[in-house]
C-alpha cells in the first residue's frame, strides 16, 4: 500500500528548512560578491564563482595588523577552544557524577546542591568574581584562562548523573565480583555504557565552547588566542571600509566545524544508541 | 573442593532486622537451595556469602578461611544474577574474559578455560556476538559460562531462571543440575519457585521471615515438614490444615469438622485437648464409597486433564482442596462429597507453635516418623 505524500507537512518542512538555511546562504553568495558591491548593496542570491577566491583569502586576513593574527588561526584556537571544553567538561562531570551516583561518602549530598547551584551561575554572571580570579592567577591571556572557567559543568554532571543512576546495580555488583576496581569499573563499564550519551554531550558541549564570545572577549587582550568568533566581529570596523565579502567568508569558515562536529557524531551516537543495551 | 560454613550469620538494615543468625554448612560438592517467599531474606543471604553485603554479625567461612571481611573479588566465589547483568557493550568472548583479563591470568589460559566453558555450554558460535542479540536462554548460559570460567571454590545463583519463560526454564533447571554435577562444584542457588528449590537441591533450606525453618533433603521437607509454614509452602497444590484437638491419649484427633481420625505410629506425647492442626496434602486425601463422617463440600472444579482438583470446604468452614484421579464426570458445585484421611498420610502440627508433632512409637526409638515412609 502506498500513500500520498503529505503535501502540506513537505511544504511546512520545507519552509522551515529555508527559513534557517537562507542566511547561510546569504552570507555563502555575499562571500562571493565584491567589498564594494555589498556595501553598496547589491547583494546578489547567485554566487559568482569568480569570487569564490575570497574563501582562501580570507584564511590569511588580517596578517597585516598590528597582532599579525590570520583568521586561519583564530580557527585553530577556536577549535581547540571548543575542544578543551567538551572534553574538559566531560572528564570532569563524568568523574563528579561518578562519585555522587556510586560511593557513600559525608556531605554527599550536599556537594550535589553545590554542583546543582551553579546551574543559575553561568560565566555571564560570575564574569567579575571569575575575571579577578584568573586575573589573580595570572591566567589573562592563557589558554588556560580561556578555557579553565568554562569547564566546570553543572549540566553535564546532572546528565551523567541519571545516566548512571539507571545502570542495574546487578551489572556493578557483576564488576565487582569481577575484580574490578572503581576506576576500572568506571573506564571498562560506565563509559562505553553511556557512550551514546557521551557522543550527544560531546555535541552539545563542542558548540557551546565554539561560541563562546564574552569570556574570551575578557580573558584575551593579547590577539593571538582570539577564537574565531571576536575574529569576524573585530573585522568589522567603523574607521575603514569592512571587507564585507571577507567577513562572510569568515562567518561561513566559522560555521563549519560545528556542523562537521555534529554530523560526525550523529552518525557515531546513533550507532551506539542502536547497540547499546543496558 | 569446598565446604561453605555460615555461622550466626545476621543482617539488619537500620531498624530492620532482615536475617536473624543463620546457621547453615555445606558439604564439598553439595547443591543446597534456598527457597522461600519474597521478603524472606534469602537474596540478603546470598549476597552476605558473596561479600556484596557485609553481615551485622556472624561468620562467612570458605573450608575453613574466613572470607567475613574479604573482598567480593578475592573470596573464589563466582555469582550468576537474575538478569544476568552480562556487559552489554562486550562480546560473549569480552564477558567471560573479563574477570580473568583483570586477574591478570595469561592470555593462553584466558583462552582454554573460555573455550572450554563455551564447549560446555554450546556457546562457541556466539563467541563475536553482544549481549543484546542473544536470546533469553543463551544470554543465561553466557551468565553460566562467566561464571565457570573463574573455576571458583563456590557457585551463587541468585534466581537465574526467573527471567526465563516455563518451558526453556525446565531445560535450563536441569542443564543446570547437570553442570554442577559434573564440575563437582559446591553451589548455593537461591530460589522463591518450589519445583526449582525440590529439583535442584541435595538439601533445601526453607526461610521464613530471616529465620531458617527448615534444612533437610526436598524429599524429607516434602515428607516430614518441620512447620506448618514450610507445610504450606513446599507441595502444589498448598496442603490443607484442619483444625482439631488430641484425644484418647495423643492417638487420635477430633476434628472440628466433626470426625474422630485415627493417628498413625503411636502416642503424640501432647496431653489431650491440646490445639492442633492436621495437615494432608490435596493429592493424600481419599475420596470415600461411603459416609465418613468427614465430607467436602464443593465450590470449584479445575479439570487438569489427567487429574482434577477440587477445591470445598468441610463441615466447619475449613477450606479443604481435594485431588483426584481422572475427569470430573458427574462431580458438580454444591454437591457434598465424603473423604477418607489415610492416617499415614496426616501430619500433625502443634496449633499454637505450628510445630511438627511426631508420635513416640511405643518401644521404638524417638521420632521414627508418623509421616509417609
Amino acid at each position: 500500500m502506498k500513500r500520498r505524500p503529505d503535501y502540506l507537512a513537505h511544504g511546512v518542512l520545507g519552509l522551515g528548512a529555508a527559513l534557517f538555511a537562507l542566511p547561510v546562504w546569504v552570507a555563502f553568495a555575499g562571500a562571493t560578491e565584491t567589498a564594494g558591491a555589498i556595501n553598496r548593496g547589491d547583494l546578489s542570491l547567485l554566487p559568482r564563482l569568480a569570487g569564490l577566491r575570497s574563501f582562501i583569502d580570507v584564511l590569511g586576513y588580517g596578517a597585516s595588523a598590528d597582532a599579525g593574527v590570520t583568521i586561519g588561526h583564530m580557527l585553530l584556537v577556536s577549535f581547540a577552544m571548543a575542544l578543551v571544553i567538551a572534553l574538559g567538561k566531560i572528564a570532569i562531570s563524568a568523574l563528579s557524577a561518578f562519585a555522587i551516583a556510586f560511593f557513600r561518602f559525608p556531605f554527599r549530598m550536599i556537594a550535589f546542591w553545590a554542583i546543582l547551584l551553579t546551574l543559575m551561575l553561568p560565566v555571564e554572571v560570575r564574569i567579575i568574581p571569575t575575571y579577578a580570579v584568573m586575573s589573580q592567577f595570572h591566567l589573562i591571556n592563557s589558554f588556560t584562562g580561556l578555557t579553565m572557567p568554562l569547564i566546570a559543568s553543572a549540566t553535564a554532571t546532572l546528565l551523567f548523573r541519571q545516566v548512571f543512576l539507571a545502570v542495574p546495580d546487578e551489572l556493578v555488583e557483576a564488576a565487582r565480583l569481577d575484580g574490578a576496581g572503581p576506576m576500572r569499573f568506571f573506564l571498562d563499564m560506565l563509559l562505553p555504557v553511556s557512550a551514546p550519551n557521551l557522543a550527544a554531550l560531546f555535541v552539545i558541549l563542542f558548540v557551546y565552547g565554539w561560541n563562546q564570545y564574552l569570556w574570551p572577549l575578557l580573558a584575551v587582550t593579547n590577539g593571538r588566542l582570539n577564537p574565531i568568533v571576536l575574529g569576524i566581529v573585530r573585522m568589522i570596523t567603523t574607521d575603514q571600509i569592512t571587507p564585507w565579502n571577507l567577513v562572510m567568508a569568515g562567518t561561513i569558515w566559522a560555521i563549519l566545524p560545528p556542523v562537521a562536529v555534529v554530523l560526525l557524531m550523529q552518525r557515531w551516537f546513533v550507532r551506539g544508541l542502536t547497540e547499546a543495551d543496558k | 573442593m569446598a565446604r561453605l560454613d555460615l555461622r550466626g550469620l545476621a543482617k539488619s538494615f537500620a531498624a530492620t532486622t532482615v536475617l536473624h543468625g543463620i546457621d547453615l554448612a555445606l558439604a564439598d560438592g553439595e547443591m543446597v537451595v534456598i527457597v522461600g517467599a519474597s521478603g524472606c531474606g534469602k537474596s540478603t543471604l546470598l549476597r552476605l556469602v558473596a561479600g556484596l553485603e557485609s553481615p551485622t554479625a556472624g561468620r562467612v567461612l570458605l573450608d575453613g578461611t574466613d572470607i567475613t571481611d574479604t573482598d567480593p573479588s578475592r573470596r573464589d566465589i563466582a555469582m550468576v544474577f537474575q538478569n544476568y547483568a552480562l556487559y552489554p557493550h562486550m562480546t560473549v568472548f569480552g564477558n567471560m574474559e573479563y574477570g580473568l583479563k583483570l586477574r591478570g591470568l595469561p592470555r593462553a589460559e584466558i583462552a582454554r578455560r573460555v573455550d572450554e566453558a563455551a564447549a560446555l555450554l554450546g556457546l562457541g558460535p556466539l563467541l563475536d556476538r553482544r549481549p543484546r542479540q542473544l536470546s533469553g536462554g543463551q544470554r543465561q548460559r553466557v551468565a553460566m559460562g562467566r561464571a565457570i570460567v573463574r573455576e571458583p571454590k563456590l557457585f551463587l545463583f541468585d534466581e537465574p531462571l526467573s527471567n526465563l519463560d516455563a518451558r526453556l526454564r525446565v531445560q535450563v533447571r536441569a542443564d543446570i543440575r547437570r553442570l554442577q554435577r559434573r564440575l563437582g562444584v559446591t553451589s548455593l542457588y537461591v530460589t522463591h519457585d518450589q519445583t526449582e528449590a525440590m529439583t535442584l537441591a541435595d538439601r533445601l533450606v526453607v526461610m521464613h521471615e530471616g529465620r531458617v525453618a527448615q534444612i533437610a533433603t526436598p524429599v524429607e521437607v516434602f515428607d516430614r515438614p518441620a512447620d506448618t509454614y514450610v507445610a504450606g509452602f513446599i507441595g502444589d497444590p498448598a496442603m490443607n490444615f484442619c483444625p482439631a484437638v488430641l484425644a484418647r491419649g495423643g492417638t487420635m484427633a477430633a476434628l472440628a469438622a466433626g470426625a474422630q481420625i485415627p493417628l498413625a505410629g503411636g502416642r503424640h506425647a501432647a496431653p489431650d485437648g491440646t490445639r492442633i492442626l492436621i495437615g494432608i496434602r490435596p493429592q493424600h486425601a481419599e475420596r470415600a464409597a461411603a459416609p465418613t463422617g468427614l465430607a467436602v463440600t464443593i465450590e470449584l472444579i479445575e479439570p487438569l486433564g489427567s487429574e482434577t482438583l477440587l477445591h470445598g470446604k468441610l463441615a466447619d468452614d475449613t477450606e479443604f482442596a481435594l485431588r483426584i484421579t481422572g475427569p470430573p464426570g458427574p462431580l458438580g458445585d454444591g454437591m457434598t462429597l465424603p473423604v477418607h484421611l489415610p492416617p499415614e498420610q496426616l501430619h500433625v502440627f502443634d496449633a499454637a507453635s505450628g510445630l511438627r508433632l511426631d508420635p513416640t512409637p511405643p518401644g521404638a526409638g524417638v521420632g521414627s516418623g508418623s509421616g509417609q515412609d
